[in-house]
């Protein structure tokens, strides 16, 4: 065997092997062990299905787009038709919607309405409103995008104020029903060092009790705040109310507590005073069906902050 | 390419295959296990099983659209996947225990494939007789005779595959309520495709196709010989005791031959005059009379005597068949007979047979069969310790806290109760932290939730830092989250972490 090794070509068939193909390389015979003709017909099958298949689907890619296949199948056309199958699906809920009382919609008196909004109003929010607020209704404090989990609403926190507030939007131009208000930019009116004052006396409307350090932990300087107490109840009381607990019906924010819109530093409460602040929201009645707004007022009631 | 004088052929005919009837003990233990299983398989589906009013009362049942299996006694849900992992790993190793002990054991009695396509031949023998009579129909034209033969055949087979097809799907769904829907024609899409496919599949690997799958599309014959080893009991040939084999007036030439060729050289130890240069010429007649029986009983359509093939199923009907003719010409028996590689030298040297279990009966299968009951001892402990409530809790991370007008820092939580019995149950969901923190449920004033028999609910959970205490301006704080059965106290457990504000 050791010469055989050595002089390949010398390699003798053994009784019993099968014949050669008569293909040789190197002194190396192939066998033939010849394939089943019904796995040959298998194959020439795929061949067939390859080429049906390419003719009634689409198929091959050209310039502008892929051939169309003479069955006209498109996974597009596919679920628009399983979009459509499920609108009809919930068109009735969808009705139900926008005619019931959206404070009967809960858990436990409507569940098969209360899931459907929930859901419904997921999906809107994720798609309209996250972009501001974030998937996580978070909000963003450096650009003052509400927090929608909290318990504290500038607006109004009911069903009835959240759905207004989807509805209408705020200060914006396309809808006369928009929230409106406009705080006042105080630069100019008030000196420096009398902003300075309110701006001390409105971080000390958290300190409940009276040690320096309010609601978020802030550290303010008590003479300037006891000095910023005329000057808010002379320009701002009108609005934020005399304690400073604000007015929803003007939007004014409640300084009372430990949620700050745009943030509770004083350097952000200074630029607030000094050049005021003009959030705006669309009003997505104008873009959403009636459906889709109480849907999503449902889901951002529910959220953890609703009232 | 050299073109050669006679180009070979490179694809193959399916050569026919017309297996004899035989009758024997292997025979008879295929009978055995081809009725067990085939029972097994048809009438698992429509065994009851009572598990009160919100449970389905079949007692083997994949429930895919509620996403549970149940088994008897046992219900699976799908969190508990690692008991079918478990099997699986038990069904591999239970394969390399029995391949290396016994070979392809698996199979010629109980594959599928081999099961099914003996049911057809039995069919078939029954339809259009044995292996003559089928011979003879093969070459026959095509006339009515023929055909009446062949459409008759064809029927019961496709009788058998429906039939076939028609059980898998019973697993998949309550089995009397499934049927009425088939026959009326009422039931889903899928289950008419299922049966469909199975029922071609089952007709034409079992009627035609039949060895072609073993020898050129199943993967395990490949897998099994890799698994075997000298001591791995398979079927084969004493060919030291059946050569040089013969029959008729070659046999007795040969035997004459024999006798003048010793009488010649005179007295011998074992065969071999002393002194001698080589083998006496001319050797007496094995005991192989070259019947063919053993070829023609063969469903895989080989000769068992050219030695170990890929072909072989180790199916045992030429044994039976072997033992039956040297009944016949008074030869002991076990011409053709499970045996291992290495029997072939030891009775060459004229040693005594070694003992089946001896072969059987070594480190590896030992060690195999110790893993295999270990998988098997660890499923059923697991088995029998698993709690019937269950919970998962799942934190809000976007945002991981939320400040609320008070001070107080609120961590959100999904929370899964699995109610894995059979009653509806109310739970309560509480915490264990060296903190204080407090508790709410959405949509709920207590902390009690119901959930029904053999459900999950999705609860969402608060839980709140007042300003004054710890967590609220830690980073983070461990804690445990329990859900208690409210009558039971029965309790199970999670531990998670509440997220602070991180004041430095």
């Amino acid at each position: 065997m050791t010469d055989q090794r050595n002089h390949p070509e010398e390699q003798v068939l053994q009784d019993g092997d099968p014949e050669t193909t008569g293909h040789s390389w190197d002194g190396i015979k192939e066998f033939n062990n010849p394939l089943p003709r019904w796995w040959l017909w298998c194959f020439y099958l795929t061949i067939i299905w390859g080429v049906a298949y390419s003719v009634l689907y689409p198929a091959w890619p050209g310039i502008s787009g892929a051939t169309a296949g003479v069955l006209g199948f498109s996974t597009r056309a596919q679920v628009a038709e399983e979009i459509d199958r499920f609108d009809a699906l919930n068109a009735d809920l969808r009705q139900q919607l926008t005619e019931v009382d959206l404070t009967t919609v809960t858990r436990e008196d409507n569940p098969d309405l209360y899931n459907f909004a929930v859901q419904a109003g997921e999906s809107t929010f994720t798609t309209w409103c996250s972009q501001c607020h974030g998937a996580g209704a978070a909000g963003v404090q450096a650009a003052g995008y509400p927090n929608l989990l909290d318990d504290d609403w500038l607006w109004g926190g009911t069903l009835e104020d959240i759905q207004a507030t989807i509805a209408h939007g705020i200060r914006n131009e396309d809808d006369p029903d928009a929230r409106w208000s406009e705080m006042t930019a105080f630069e100019g009116i008030l000196a420096d060092e009398e902003i300075s004052q309110v701006v001390n006396y409105a971080m000390s409307l958290s300190d409940e009790d009276g040690d320096g350090v309010n609601a978020i932990s802030q550290t303010y300087d008590e003479e300037l705040a006891s000095a910023g107490e005329t000057i808010f109840l002379d320009n701002c009381a009108a609005c934020h109310g005399d304690a400073g607990t604000g007015d929803r019906f003007l939007g004014a924010p409640n300084l009372t507590d430990a949620i700050w819109l745009y943030g509770g530093t004083p350097e952000a409460i200074e630029e607030t005073v000094r050049h005021a602040r003009f959030g705006v929201m669309p009003a997505w009645s104008l873009r959403l069906s009636e459906a889709e707004v109480n849907a999503t007022a449902i889901y951002v009631h529910g959220l953890g902050g609703g009232e | 390419m050299s073109a050669s004088e006679t180009t070979p052929k490179l694809y193959a005919a399916q050569e026919p295959i017309f297996p004899k009837r035989v009758s024997g003990k292997f025979r008879n233990l295929k009978w055995v296990i081809m009725i067990v299983t085939l029972g097994i398989y048809y009438i698992t589906p429509w065994i009851r099983w009572d598990r009160g009013p919100s449970l389905p009362d079949q007692a083997v049942l994949v429930d895919l659209a509620n996403r549970r299996f149940f088994f008897f006694w046992i219900e699976i849900w799908p969190h508990e996947f690692y008991f079918v992992a478990g099997l699986l790993i038990m069904a591999g190793l239970g394969l390399f225990l029995f391949t290396s002990a016994l070979g392809r054991v698996w199979c010629g009695y109980t594959c599928p494939q081999t099961v099914w396509t003996d049911l057809f031949y039995t069919v078939e023998r029954w339809i259009e007789g044995d292996r003559n009579a089928r011979l003879r129909l093969w070459k026959a034209k095509w006339d009515f005779h023929k055909w009446r033969l062949r459409v008759t055949k064809w029927i019961v087979w496709l009788l058998i595959a429906v039939a076939t097809g028609g059980a898998w799907v019973f697993y998949f769904a309550d089995a009397p309520t499934l049927l009425r829907d088939l026959v009326t024609g009422q039931a889903a899409y899928v289950a008419y495709a299922t049966v469909g496919l199975l029922t071609a599949t089952t007709f034409i690997f079992g009627g035609f196709a039949r060895e072609q799958i073993c020898i050129y599309a199943c993967p395990w014959p490949r897998i099994q010989a890799a698994m075997m080893d000298e001591h791995t009991i398979t079927v084969a040939y004493r060919d030291w005791r059946g050569e040089p084999r013969g029959k008729g007036k070659k046999r007795r030439e040969m035997a004459e031959a024999a006798i003048a060729s010793s009488r010649l050289a005179g007295p011998t130890i074992r065969g071999t005059e002393p002194g001698a240069t080589s083998a006496p010429d001319v050797q007496a007649p094995g005991d192989c009379i070259d019947c063919m029986a053993c070829v023609n009983v063969c469903p895989m359509g080989i000769d068992i005597r050219d030695g170990q093939q890929l072909e072989c199923i180790t199916c045992a009907l030429c044994i039976d068949a072997c033992d039956e003719i040297m009944d016949k010409v008074g030869q002991p028996r076990g011409l053709i007979d499970y045996i291992a590689l290495t029997d072939e030298a030891n009775e060459r040297a004229g040693n005594k047979k070694v003992p089946v279990m001896r072969h059987i009966l070594r480190p590896r299968t030992l060690i195999y069969t110790a893993l295999w009951s270990a998988v098997g001892i660890g499923l059923v402990v697991a088995l029998f310790i698993r709690s019937e409530i269950d919970m998962t809790v799942a934190q809000i991370r976007n945002p991981q806290f939320v400040t609320l007008s008070d001070g107080s820092v609120r961590n959100t939580y999904d929370i899964r109760i699995r109610n894995m019995t059979a009653e509806d149950t109310t739970f309560r969901i509480g915490l264990t932290s060296d903190d204080i923190l407090r508790v709410n449920l959405e949509g709920s004033q207590d902390l009690m939730v119901e959930v029904p028999a053999d459900e999950t609910l999705l609860q969402r959970v608060y839980v709140i830092a007042r300003p004054e205490d710890a967590p609220a301006a830690r980073e983070r704080t461990d804690f445990r989250f329990w859900v208690e059965d409210f009558d039971t106290q029965e309790r199970a457990h999670s531990n998670t972490t509440f997220f602070g504000r991180n004041d430095q």
